[in-house]
């Protein structure tokens, strides 16, 4: 099953290649990774991606926590709270004459933006769950991608929410 | 915060700093970047061991720490002198062994240059350390030595580099030692949940059949006592790993030797049938197990360690206490108050243990030519029990730790988790340095001993009396014994078809070399050797080449599933 894991860290260097070590060590696999800093800038806030079974994940997660540079870690699917999982994709497509009113409407109907315009393409930017990306980049394939590039994922556990 | 901060360079705080960490004895080896470091130290009183390869040089703090229980330290140079050290770390690392290793590095404004003798240590060494840290400024040069030794120490313990970049020992700052540790990302647990602990005796006070399970753990925390009267108070059997050796005493009643790959009838039978398993500082090891899935098949399993990541990797455990042996076996032992275990109330279980142990003990047969094992009886003997012992690896690894009985914790020396070859001599060594009264003895086999055979030139220099016991079976004998059993006696690449003279080899080195033919002649070795008392002494044990190891558990196979002579 798929995880995702927040792993908070000390902001240091050689922390990433800790992290990747660990992972690439261990024989676990890491589908995407995205790394910044946090408000307190002497942490880093690592989203990481990752696959395996609960005993894998247990293993997984323990490991980096018994890393020194790691202060915290969450796995999300795990700690059953619900929790919002954003990712940017930036998509360079192919604008020809008869294609232009279809990609409008695309982007219109899914409210990306155009941040870049060619006589040729436009580069769209689309954020939301991996299901938005992955749609929108499933219309454009037949009218032509020129370039695609997606970030690792942001995730960030729900507030309760207030009952009604 | 100390009192009057004074200017020092980099070089003088890392010795100023290793007395505040009451270190007595570094191993090193000098090189280009470190000079600073060996200028100030010709001034200074620490004791430095000059050894003749870095790689011994870490495997010496390693035996020094070992038998201590104090962090090992080491100071190598860039480059060449780093990497020679990658061995000793991983054997280190693998069997949780403190030790801080400083390493000099090429001036910060090079690094990345591929200047001369410089190597990317921190990155090298980062999956074989507890931790690593490369120095960016004099500044923060006290902060991390003190993190180093505290992280090396607590917890579980291990291996912690720093590497030291040239400019850095040079660069003069005020010196002030941090008197307290804050990081806010390393806080090791120590004390055990009480409930699980609750859960846990209750456990021991049902089960008819239980085994505990001690492991290098028990020798790291200090845990002996209270793991003896857990043991007694309760009537438990006990067998410990290849890194427990000691931890409980072998000639106690309720001792059932090692277990595993190489361990005695009993204890892998007793482990097969136990209805509950008490696993304290251990890990579930491959060598340990054999086959998880038919391991204590049939028991609730309570594991107490320190490090989460070993509860439930190998096997589901019912029981998980995480914490510091020597606290969760105090508190268990609180907790069951008055509540004991007659022998009485264990008389099946025992009696089938006896059974056990009747049938097959650990045994060999004489013959006209010396048996390695009977070498090491005699050396068992003829030192009453109380020998340090440190081995290579290999068979005579395995025959010490079956046929050397250890009483106490930290007494045999052994790379269990890397399976080191030329570990032992260097890691005797250490030993030596820190009990310069002790008998100490590497168990060696002819094979591991040219690992590292230079550090007699050590050993000599320093009047060290190291012995050296070769169990010389002109082959790689483990490798034989597989290729033997699984491989069809095709012994390929194991036989040596020459060897050096090892006693003219020790005399040229200006140590004591002695050698052992016949068995009438081992004993008479053997006392002349211990009575050397200031150079090293080899023991050249001409023996037996076709011997193997018994039992042995087919890698993989079920553990009890012995092989038997
Ligand atoms: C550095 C290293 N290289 C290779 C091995 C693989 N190995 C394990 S046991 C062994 C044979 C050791 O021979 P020897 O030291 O003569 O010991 P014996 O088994 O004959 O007692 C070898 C080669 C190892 N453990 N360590
Ligand atoms: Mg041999």
């Amino acid at each position: 099953m798929r995880h995702t894991i927040s792993v908070m860290v000390d902001n240091r260097p050689g922390v990433l290649s800790r992290i990747a070590g660990l992972f690439s060590g261990r024989g676990f696999n890491i589908e995407s990774l995205s790394v910044n800093e946090t408000l307190d800038p002497t942490m880093s806030q690592m989203t990481i991606v990752t696959r395996g079974d609960d005993r894998i994940l247990e293993q997984i997660t323990k490991q980096l926590n018994k890393l020194i540079d790691i202060i915290k870690v969450v796995d999300y699917e795990s700690s059953g709270s619900d929790f919002i999982e954003r990712e940017l994709a930036l998509i360079k497509v192919n604008v020809d004459e008869h294609k232009r009113s279809e990609v409008l409407s695309i982007i219109d109907i899914f409210r990306c933006k155009v941040v870049d315009v060619s006589r040729t393409h436009y580069t769209v930017e689309v954020t939301g769950d991996e299901n938005k990306i992955q749609a929108i980049i499933d219309l454009f394939r037949p009218l032509g991608i020129k370039e695609l590039v997606r970030s690792g994922k942001a995730a960030m556990l729900r507030e309760h929410k207030i009952k009604a | 915060m100390t009192k009057n901060p004074s200017k020092l360079k980099g070089a003088q705080i890392l010795l100023e700093c290793l007395h505040r960490e009451k270190v007595k004895v570094i191993f090193g080896y000098p090189g280009g970047s470190v000079l600073d470091v060996y200028n100030a130290l010709y001034e200074s009183n620490l004791q430095h061991i000059l050894v003749r390869h870095e790689q011994a040089a870490v495997h010496a703090a390693d035996g020094y720490a070992r038998v201590t229980g104090d962090v090992g330290v080491c100071l190598v140079t860039s480059g060449p002198g780093a990497t020679n050290t990658v061995t000793g770390l991983a054997t280190a690392y693998m069997d949780s062994i403190p030790i801080v290793v400083f390493t000099g590095q090429v001036p910060t404004m090079l690094i990345g240059n591929d200047a001369f003798q410089e190597a990317d240590i921190v990155g090298i060494s980062r999956p074989c350390t507890k931790h690593n840290y490369l120095v960016k400024s004099v500044a923060e040069l006290p902060r991390i030595i003190k993190e180093a030794f505290y992280i090396a120490r607590s917890g579980r313990p291990g291996p912690v580099l720093v590497d030291l970049p040239k400019d850095i020992i040079g660069a003069e700052i005020d010196f002030e030692y941090p008197e307290k540790i804050d990081m806010r990302s390393y806080k090791p647990t120590y004390k055990g949940n009480r409930r699980q602990i609750v859960r846990a005796v209750e456990e021991i006070t049902k089960a008819k059949k239980p085994v505990i399970y001690a492991g290098g753990g028990v020798v790291l925390s200090n845990a002996s006592h209270e793991l003896g009267l857990f043991a007694r108070q309760f009537q438990i059997p006990v067998t410990t790993t290849l890194m427990g050796m000691g931890c409980y005493p072998g000639t106690d009643q309720l001792s059932l030797g090692m277990l595993g790959m190489h361990g005695t009838y009993r204890a892998n039978m007793a482990v097969s049938s136990c209805d509950l398993l008490i696993a304290v500082g251990a890990r579930f090891d491959d060598r340990v197990t054999g086959d998880l899935n038919t391991f204590a098949a049939g028991a609730t399993v309570i594991h107490i360690d320190i490090d989460p990541t070993s509860i439930s990797k190998n096997i589901k455990v019912s029981i998980p206490i995480v914490g510091d042996c020597r606290e969760i076996l105090k508190d268990m032992i609180e907790v069951a108050g008055e509540k004991k275990i007659k022998k009485n109330d264990r008389k099946a279980w025992f009696y089938t243990i006896a059974d056990w142990r009747n049938k097959h003990s650990i045994e060999y047969q004489m013959d006209a030519v010396i048996k390695p094992q009977y070498v090491i009886e005699k050396l068992y003997e003829l030192t009453s029990g109380k020998a340090i012992i440190t081995t290579e690896v290999g068979q005579n690894q395995m025959w010490a730790a079956q046929y050397y009985i250890f009483d106490e914790p930290r007494k045999f020396l052994t790379s269990g988790g890397l399976g080191t070859m030329g570990y032992g001599f260097p890691a005797a060594i250490g030993a030596q340095v820190a009990h310069p009264k002790a008998t100490v003895i590497d168990i060696a086999g002819d094979g591991s001993i040219q690992m590292n055979i230079q550090e007699l030139a050590t050993a000599v220099q320093y009047g060290l009396p190291v012995k050296i016991a070769i169990l010389n079976n002109m082959c790689l004998g483990m490798v034989r014994q597989w290729q033997q059993l699984f491989y069809k006696k095709r012994y390929s690449h194991s036989t040596f078809q020459r060897h050096p003279d090892f006693v003219k080899l020790a005399e040229a080195y200006g140590a004591v070399g002695l050698r052992a033919e016949k068995p009438g002649e081992v004993e008479s070795v053997i006392k002349k050797a211990l009575a050397v008392k200031d150079r090293p002494v080899i023991m050249d044990f001409v023996v037996d080449p076709e011997e193997c190891v018994y039992p042995m558990v087919p890698a993989g196979a079920p553990i009890s599933n012995m092989i038997l002579l």
